[in-house]
């Protein structure tokens, strides 16, 4: 955009070059230590701590995860599970509520969007919530209270959507396919859903992103560690090892002697960041387009 | 033709919005009427409608604790600070990445300073583990150990936590909030740059005399919504990270975790909700007053 010619503007984006990337390893080196240490042999952190150039480097603490594969498999599939259901789920509902209030014919298009936008502004906290979801739907020790409270559906999406409908889908169309006599319904299914597939994509992403890092629901809901996805599972085993191999029947007790604790911790947290880095590029992308999209007013 | 169809969406349309609005109205407003329970003496042998009125005597419970005062002090504080050095740090990378925008290097800056903000807190609870633990955390074996200086033990000295909390919270979040800042820096109008460049003035000088002030709008905008979420608190930030730890309490307690911890760990209905409600109301009042003054700074910016 504008040329870099004279030497002081060159030396400036040396120093944007210079400080930038400083700032980036920064960023990342705290990932590169979880890594490494991940497959830093157990006597070597005994000794030293752990350390980006370890002495002996050793696949022990994932050959100790081979081995208890069931239990983390399970947590994966809990976190899994509820992330796709989830995410389908909200992207459905949210895509439904806010179509209506894209409709300048709607009548109740402003009801709505007051009904949406003062969720944003207002919350009962989560005493209240907590109450209604264990006492009066009966949600705690269920796979459903990990996905219906709190992230099912955000105000916020719902205003993105709607402003992507109204201004990216002219009303000719749906006035044209009125004219050939296609109901509400079908317009909404078979053209709208169709249409809303860039929009559903950014906000799929925010939803999923939201699933698997959430920890809080089964924090509040969930007391069945069976239960637990990923990220209570790992929680779980900062505190507690031995709970990894205390799913197998066969305990016997110097299984727990062997552990390559340290090491393990940090494979754990490799394997719970596992995903969010290979989707990354993708990730990447349309974050940031939701980022700058995402001006949403009432 | 539009004048018959308007009669006859209403329906249809309203049958196409009917889930999300049950979801808003169970998960969201339901829970608004909840804050009644603030104000009363909870039985569940009566049922919530039923229990006694206690009136402000939950409030009156909470504020005589010493815990009111530290939760309180800490959100605030550490918003304050979050807000100042949060947005200090989100320009300067802004500034800095937009010079190079063009680059092949901007994308790995970028890969690189976003990726702390997709990762839960308690992934960032074991990075930071990684570092901060006794016996093995790097900081005291490959840092300290080095220079002589006795190992130190994190999770139970509250004296670092403030430091500690902010730079894992820059860490996670600068990154990510930067990217509003390009953009905005990216809608400056070029042909100011040209007629400063003309004019003979520096980078540095532009970046004082142009971006800066061009962005002020945007700097406002974004301070004043967080102003308006100052008695909120990133739960994870403050109850995972430091592990829980009962000594740093006076540090790392926010009114979230209080919530948490009078709920879930004492039971005690009275005083977690006194806490959450206090948090929702006074929450709500500085999110329209920072409305308020954002519709003053720039109409086009407010909320509402």
């Amino acid at each position: 955009m504008h040329s870099t010619n004279t030497s002081g503007d060159r030396t400036f984006k040396t120093f944007a070059i210079v400080f930038l990337s400083l700032l980036t390893v920064c960023a990342f080196l705290p990932f590169l230590l979880i890594v490494v240490t991940s497959f830093t042999s157990e006597k070597s952190i005994v000794e030293n701590g752990y350390k980006f150039l370890p002495d002996r480097l050793s696949f022990e603490a994932y050959t100790f995860m081979l081995a208890q594969a069931s239990v983390i498999f399970r947590a994966y599939a809990v976190s899994i599970g509820v992330t796709a259901v989830g995410t389908a789920a909200s992207m459905l509902i949210t895509t439904m509520l806010a179509y209506p209030m894209s409709r300048a014919d709607f009548k109740y298009r402003n009801v709505l969007a007051f009904v949406v936008f003062f969720t944003l502004l207002f919350s009962g906290g989560i005493v209240p919530s907590y109450i209604m979801w264990t006492r009066a739907f009966h949600l705690r020790d269920t796979y459903l209270a990990l996905i219906i409270p709190t992230y099912l559906m955000s105000g916020f999406n719902v205003l993105m959507v709607r402003n992507y409908y109204k201004f990216n889908i002219p009303s000719a169309l749906i006035e044209s396919a009125q004219i050939d006599g296609a109901g509400e319904f079908l317009i909404f299914f078979k053209i709208m859903i169709p249409l809303s597939v860039p929009v559903n994509v950014t906000i799929g992403l925010l939803t999923g992103l939201a699933y698997w890092n959430d920890w809080i629901n089964a924090l509040y809901y969930i007391s069945k560690p069976q239960m637990f996805g990923i990220q209570n599972l790992l929680i779980r085993m900062m505190n507690n090892l031995q709970f990894l191999t205390s799913g197998q029947a066969n305990g016997l007790v110097n299984v727990a002697i062997d552990i390559p604790t340290n090491a393990v911790r940090m494979s754990m947290a490799v394997i719970g960041v596992l995903p969010i880095v290979i989707g990354y590029p993708f990730l990447q992308k349309y974050l940031t387009k939701g980022v700058v999209v995402g001006a949403v007013k009432g | 033709m539009t004048q018959a169809k308007k009669s006859t969406n209403t329906g249809p349309l309203l049958i196409i919005a009917a889930p999300g609005l049950v979801y808003l109205l169970i998960n969201n407003y339901i829970p608004m009427l909840g804050i009644i329970i603030a104000f009363k003496n909870v039985d569940f042998g009566k049922g919530i409608l039923n229990s006694d009125w206690c009136g402000l005597k939950n409030f009156e419970f909470l504020f005589k604790t010493n815990d009111a005062y530290i939760m309180i002090r800490n959100t605030l504080l550490y918003n304050l600070v979050f807000i100042i050095l949060g947005t200090v740090c989100a320009i300067m990378i802004a500034i800095l990445m937009y010079e190079v925008v063009t680059s092949f290097c901007s994308k790995v800056f970028q890969a690189g300073l976003i990726l702390p903000s997709l990762i839960s807190m308690v992934v960032v609870s074991y990075i930071v583990y990684a570092f901060l633990n006794t016996e093995t955390g790097f900081i005291n074996t490959s840092i300290l150990k080095p220079l002589g200086v006795e190992p130190i033990n994190w999770y139970a000295e509250a004296k670092y936590w403030p430091f500690i909390l902010v730079i894992v919270q820059i860490w996670k979040t600068a990154g990510y909030s930067s990217i509003i800042y390009i953009a905005a820096i990216a809608g400056i109008d070029p042909s100011i740059y040209e007629a400063a460049r003309i004019d003979g003035a520096g980078k540095v000088r532009q970046i004082f005399c142009i971006t800066l002030p061009q962005l002020k709008p945007t700097v406002v905008i974004m301070v004043l919504l967080a102003i308006g979420h100052i008695f909120s608190s990133d739960f994870g930030l403050f109850y995972q990270v430091p592990m829980n730890s009962g000594s740093i309490y006076n540090a790392t307690q926010t009114i979230d975790t209080y919530v948490y911890r009078a709920l879930m760990q004492l039971g005690d209905i009275g005083m977690s909700s006194a806490a959450g409600v206090f948090q929702s109301i006074v929450g709500f009042v500085l999110v329209l007053g920072a409305n308020y003054f954002v519709r003053r700074v720039d109409p086009d910016s407010a909320l509402f």
